[in-house]
């Protein structure tokens, strides 16, 4: 079965370690991850003000790219996109004025009022493949791995386009289990690892990165599991940075969620790219014989 | 922090502004701090949110001009999902960063950032950041 997708800029460059074992995985669960054509950057936040329209006309083309193709459903994979892409497809199924200004400005398209559903892959892997019919797909369980799913911020906020309960999420640590991990809860998984920030307080992120890093270590976690690739950038910078200031600290090897699916699915690290992560995460999978 | 009220320092045309751009009634807030407590970036600003709020439905445009505080904002949403009233503040910090942003007085200069930077960092981080940060 084929899935419309929408990549994103970042996929396809720094985070090629996300992407590619999602694509590999999907296949081996029977779907197709099928890029719309002429994608294009989707302007990774969504605008907050009111009178900024312009900014809304990145996402809303690529919802129309989906649209043209006759797809109902749009699967993204990377947070940012996910987030700013269906806050766009909201403002254009509720908002009736704005609606028609940018159908008006996009005179070229055709028209568009939301029909797209915008989905996350854990989404599918939940309401489409279901846990259970995952789990039976496992060929190297992830057994013993103590793994704490990290949220972020932008699958989960604001309350109309989450893809869990907002205060107390589950699909990332469901999906852990199918994959015979065993996830571990922290209060800090919600929490903000400075976003955007980075580029204007780049000394600030160890900060931001202090309270997550320190309180997954004290749940005794053994690996995070990501799904955004700026909360895996501040992460790892903000590890590199707390090495130096904090006595005793000792990091935390950072997964994407779709790498460690695609170990379990028997794929093997050649997939999982993971010369782009930080530190070297794949030798904790080794110590457990989960590679071979 | 203390600050006077007078109608002599209420910027009428700052509090308009405000509304107009985050579309949120200021009024609704009833400073019970819940988006203070749930910022994970509160402690390194110099005027909370919830005061960003109480100084903004003033009129205090000095102040709030003065302040760090919205250019720290992440826009996590923390505070947009725990507040009782459904008031999003993170329009309102939007709509203040706007009103110097679009005077075309940048807070973030792209040639400041190091080449080696620019190399490492995804391009969700440079877009967003130049997005939230540039006019």
């Amino acid at each position: 079965m084929s899935l419309a997708y929408y990549p994103g800029c970042t996929l396809k460059t720094k985070a090629r370690n996300l992407e590619e074992p999602a694509v590999a995985s999907m296949e081996v669960l029977g779907f197709k991850l099928d890029e719309v054509p002429r994608w294009n950057c989707c302007g990774a936040v969504y605008s907050l003000a009111e009178d900024d329209l312009i900014h809304q006309v990145a996402p809303v083309r690529n919802l129309i790219r989906a649209k043209e193709q006759g797809n109902d459903e749009l699967v993204t994979l990377c947070a940012f996109c996910f987030n700013t892409l269906k806050r766009a497809n909201l403002l254009m199924k509720e908002d009736a004025e704005k609606r028609n200004t940018l159908n008006s400005f996009m005179s070229e398209e055709v028209d568009y009022s939301g029909e797209v559903k915008v989905v996350h892959l854990l989404e599918v892997l939940r309401d489409d493949i279901g846990w259970e019919a995952l789990a039976q797909k496992v060929k190297l369980p992830l057994r013993g791995l103590k793994a704490a799913p990290y949220y972020g911020c932008t699958l989960l906020r604001p309350r109309e386009i989450a893809i869990d309960s907002i205060e107390n999420p589950t699909i990332l640590a469901e999906f852990l289990k199918a994959l015979g991990a065993s996830p571990v809860d922290f209060p800090e998984s919600t929490r903000c690892c400075g976003s955007y920030q980075v580029i204007s307080s780049p000394d600030d992120i160890s900060e931001y990165a202090r309270p997550i890093l320190n309180s997954a270590l004290s749940h005794g976690v053994e690996a995070l599991v990501l799904t955004c690739p700026l909360c895996d950038y501040n992460l790892a910078w903000g590890q590199k940075e707390l090495m130096k200031k904090q006595s005793g600290f000792t990091g935390i090897p950072l997964f994407y969620f779709t790498q460690l699916l695609a170990i379990a699915l028997g794929l093997g690290p050649q997939v999982c790219h993971f010369e782009l992560n930080y530190g070297s995460p794949e030798s904790l999978l080794r110590e457990r014989n989960l590679l071979s | 922090m203390f600050v006077t009220i007078s109608p002599k320092r209420l910027r009428r045309e700052f509090v308009r502004k405000i509304k107009e751009l985050s579309g949120q009634n200021l009024q609704l807030c009833y400073q019970c701090g819940m988006c203070s407590g749930n910022c994970p970036a509160a402690s390194n600003m110099d005027i909370s949110p919830r005061r960003i709020i109480e100084l903004a439905r003033l009129g205090l445009e000095e102040e709030i001009a003065n302040s760090k505080t919205v250019w720290i904002c992440a826009s996590c949403l923390a505070c947009t999902v725990n507040c009782p009233r459904g008031f999003d503040l993170s329009k309102v910090m939007e709509a203040i960063r706007l009103l110097t942003l679009r005077k075309n007085i940048d807070h973030v200069r792209p040639e400041d950032i190091s080449p080696q930077e620019r190399c490492e960092l995804p391009q969700i981080a440079m877009v967003s950041g130049l997005r939230k940060f540039t006019g």
